[in-house]
């Protein structure tokens, strides 16, 4: 046994699926910060394509798979603030009017953090270790920008890398357009919006574009490599935790 | 108006290949968002300013029977009349009724959405009336036969160049060769045209902004003036009106007018507030000789006790179309309906039916922006999903995108069956995207791959990845 705070690392199903190396910097970012890290087998997904999409149903069953699987933990993290406020802010709504079940989301809710505000404000992490170095640019992904409040966080990391320079984009709280299934179901708005985020993106001149949210970075990195454009695209955390040898989002 | 929500996607599409609507809506997403950010900056008490007022809202709709009551027993005592029209049918009739009582012929206009909602100038062009718009962008849209594209900025799609092309084409009574470069000469050649209307009119409508139950007031916010000149000049004013725009009293509209012009204009205050009690009284040196408020409900008191009841706080500011990233790209027409945005967006299913509205709730990114500036403080995303629960509810998603959900959902649902089907799939998808990283057509993700690249997976999940790395340091 020992007195290291328990972390249930949820992985969220775009990193497991399409990213492994954010689970992996997570998880050494996490363990660095002096946790004790778990990484629970029966996670899937958190459910908010089939909440969003006004299947709660699904969303309920989901939610109550997570909650099963993580609960146990002193803190659940997840590198994503879109899918921490889903686990954070949303889960017990699912539950309401059902008493057991929503005490037991609520308390479950309330351990839950995305990765980097967790590093930062839970952990009160000054600084990591990275030998990374260029230039970056840093978009804030909608949900965990307005509905978990990150913004200083990841810039104050960021910050404390002595080879990072932060090039900031203009309107870098303005929407990617991704989505979730918005980007699917309405491609051409989803492009009017992304085609001006790559815009602000490229006038920063920056080497590296970053986010928190794999979802908004398929979405802006797909973009920058069909437009030839030149930022390469990593989640934050491969640089917070100077991983970054494999190939950058969509590639070089 | 033809409600064209239906076809919100083609209408989308259109917009985004209209060259001069792009130029056009550049203004809403550069001018209103700065000015909005300086005037809430400049004032420290705004976050406290948007509770009280959302607390007030609250308790009016807690309330709205005995507002109602005494807002119409108000009216009565100052000499006017109230009218209740459940339907917008009801609301044309009643409007129609007062005007053939007049004899009217010509009918002033101050901007309102709700007479849009009731499809008034229609209505009244078929029998017989003539309406005559004259706030600056409502009259501008009259000329060219549109509706508003925006509910504070009903013109905000058009550019100088086409407002001058359409008063050279109407305005055949002024010499052809006049300079209108200037956006002050085109102002000033309106004011010129319309001053002549005012007189002429037999009656003038107003929407409100506010219904005041204490003292039975309508209260008005313009930047031109028009407005009064409407109720005021005519010698019958009608205001036309939804019951939510009720409140109990001055104080409490006096609250909410200090985050209406901020979160609108960005302005302090916009330039007329003007309240109007009743018809001319005897010591009044002009006025109109009645006074009439037809109240519409259209679906709103449906609305009460329902999960889309907080959506009767909306004050009509727009800000939350200002700083809507949708909206932005393909402007207020392409809702095709009376009101677009993300207010629009929770409305219009309401008003209209979600078999009729359901695009507009889909067509959200959730991104939250509406949520975070609108000054009554409305879940907008929220009451989008809510929408977007009763389609399910409805078996109205889409086919595909129901099976697709459900096909997802069975795997999600089972961990080790999921697990099985991940480690096939994702190193297939990886060894598609070759050495680019990246994979440029995936048939079933055409809509992704129609204008970007789908990056391509590293191989092995993320799981299955983390469990061989602890069998091999549990191994050693």
């Amino acid at each position: 046994m020992t007195d290291k705070p328990t972390v249930g690392l949820f992985v969220t199903c775009l990193a497991d699926l399409f990213r492994p190396t954010v689970g992996f910097a997570a998880a050494k970012l996490i363990e660095d910060a002096g946790c004790e890290l778990h990484v629970p087998m029966a996670q899937t997904c958190c459910g908010q394509p089939a909440y969003n999409s006004g299947d709660r149903k699904d969303a309920r069953a989901l939610a109550e798979q997570a909650i099963e699987a993580f609960e146990g933990f002193d803190y659940v993290v997840a590198p994503s603030g879109s899918c921490a406020a889903m686990l954070k802010k949303h889960y017990p709504g699912l539950f309401k009017g059902d008493a057991t079940w929503e005490k037991r989301a609520q308390a479950f809710s309330a351990k839950v953090y995305e990765l980097v505000s967790f590093l930062t404000d839970v952990m009160k992490v000054e600084k990591v270790e990275s030998q990374f170095a260029g230039t970056v640019t840093y978009h804030d992904s909608c949900s965990g920008l307005r509905e978990l409040g990150i913004k200083a966080q990841p810039r104050k990391l960021l910050g404390a890398l002595p080879g990072v320079t932060l090039a900031e984009m203009k309107d870098s709280e303005v929407c990617c357009g991704f989505g979730g299934t918005f980007c699917v179901k309405y491609p051409d708005i989803s492009n009017a919006i992304v085609e001006k985020k790559t815009a602000t993106i490229s006038d920063t001149g920056a080497d590296v574009l970053l986010a928190g949210d794999i979802g908004c970075l398929m979405n802006m990195a797909g973009k920058i490599r069909r437009e030839g454009g030149k930022t390469q695209v990593r989640h934050v955390a491969e640089v917070l935790a100077g991983m970054t040898d494999t190939p950058p989002i969509a590639g070089k | 108006m033809q409600i064209t929500t239906p076809n919100f996607k083609e209408n989308a599409t259109r917009a985004l290949n209209d060259a001069p609507l792009q130029k056009a809506l550049k203004n809403v997403e550069i001018g209103f968002i700065a000015k909005r950010l300086a005037a809430v900056d400049a004032l420290p008490e705004f976050e406290q300013l948007r509770d009280n007022a959302r607390d007030i809202k609250n308790h009016t709709l807690a309330h709205l029977d005995l507002y109602l009551e005494e807002y119409e027993k108000k009216v009565i005592a100052s000499g006017g009349h109230v009218h209740f029209a459940e339907t917008a049918e009801d609301a044309r009739a009643i409007i129609l009724d007062i005007c053939r009582k007049r004899n009217a012929k010509t009918v002033t206009k101050g901007k309102s959405m709700i007479t849009e909602e009731i499809g008034l100038n229609d209505f009244f062009e078929k029998n017989g009336i003539t309406p005559v718009e004259t706030d600056l962008g409502e009259y501008i849209i009259q000329l060219r036969g549109e509706t508003p594209s925006h509910i504070i900025a009903p013109a905000v799609h058009l550019n100088k160049d086409q407002v001058e092309a359409d008063f050279r084409r109407v305005h055949t009574h002024l010499p052809a060769d006049r300079d209108l470069t200037e956006h002050e000469a085109l102002l000033n050649e309106a004011r010129l045209v319309l001053r002549q209307r005012y007189f002429e009119a037999d009656v003038g409508i107003t929407g409100a902004n506010f219904l005041v139950a204490e003292t039975g007031s309508s209260v008005i916010v313009t930047n031109e003036g028009n407005g009064d000149l409407t109720q005021t000049l005519g010698k019958c004013h009608v205001v036309v009106a939804s019951l939510e725009k009720l409140v109990p009293t001055l104080n409490d509209c006096s609250q909410i007018l200090r985050v209406l012009a901020r979160s609108a204009t960005g302005q302090d205050m916009s330039v007329y507030t003007t309240f109007s009690t009743g018809p001319k009284r005897a010591e009044d040196p002009d006025g109109p000789e009645e006074y009439h408020v037809v109240l519409l409900d259209n679906g709103r008191t449906a609305m009460l006790g329902t999960e889309f009841q907080e959506m009767l706080r909306c004050i009509r500011c727009g800000a939350c179309m200002n700083h809507c990233p949708v909206y932005h790209a393909v402007g207020g027409h392409a809702y095709g309906a009376v009101y677009p945005g993300p207010m629009g967006a929770v409305l219009t299913p309401s008003l209209s039916g979600i078999e009729v509205g359901g695009h507009l709730p889909n067509a959200s990114t959730f991104c939250g922006r509406c949520e975070s500036v609108c000054p009554m403080r409305i879940p907008l995303p929220k009451m989008m999903r809510h929408w977007r629960e009763r389609e399910f509810e409805k078996h109205l998603t889409p086919t595909a995108a129901r099976y697709g959900l459900k096909f997802w959902a069975f795997f999600a649902r089972r961990p080790k069956l999921y697990r099985a089907a991940v480690s096939v799939a994702m190193p297939l998808l990886s060894w598609l995207g070759g050495s680019s990283r990246r994979i440029h057509s995936l048939p079933l993700a055409d809509g992704w791959t129609k204008h970007r690249e789908m990056p391509a997976p590293e191989g092995k999940t993320f799981l299955q990845a983390w469990a061989e790395k602890q069998a091999r340091e549990a191994g050693r």
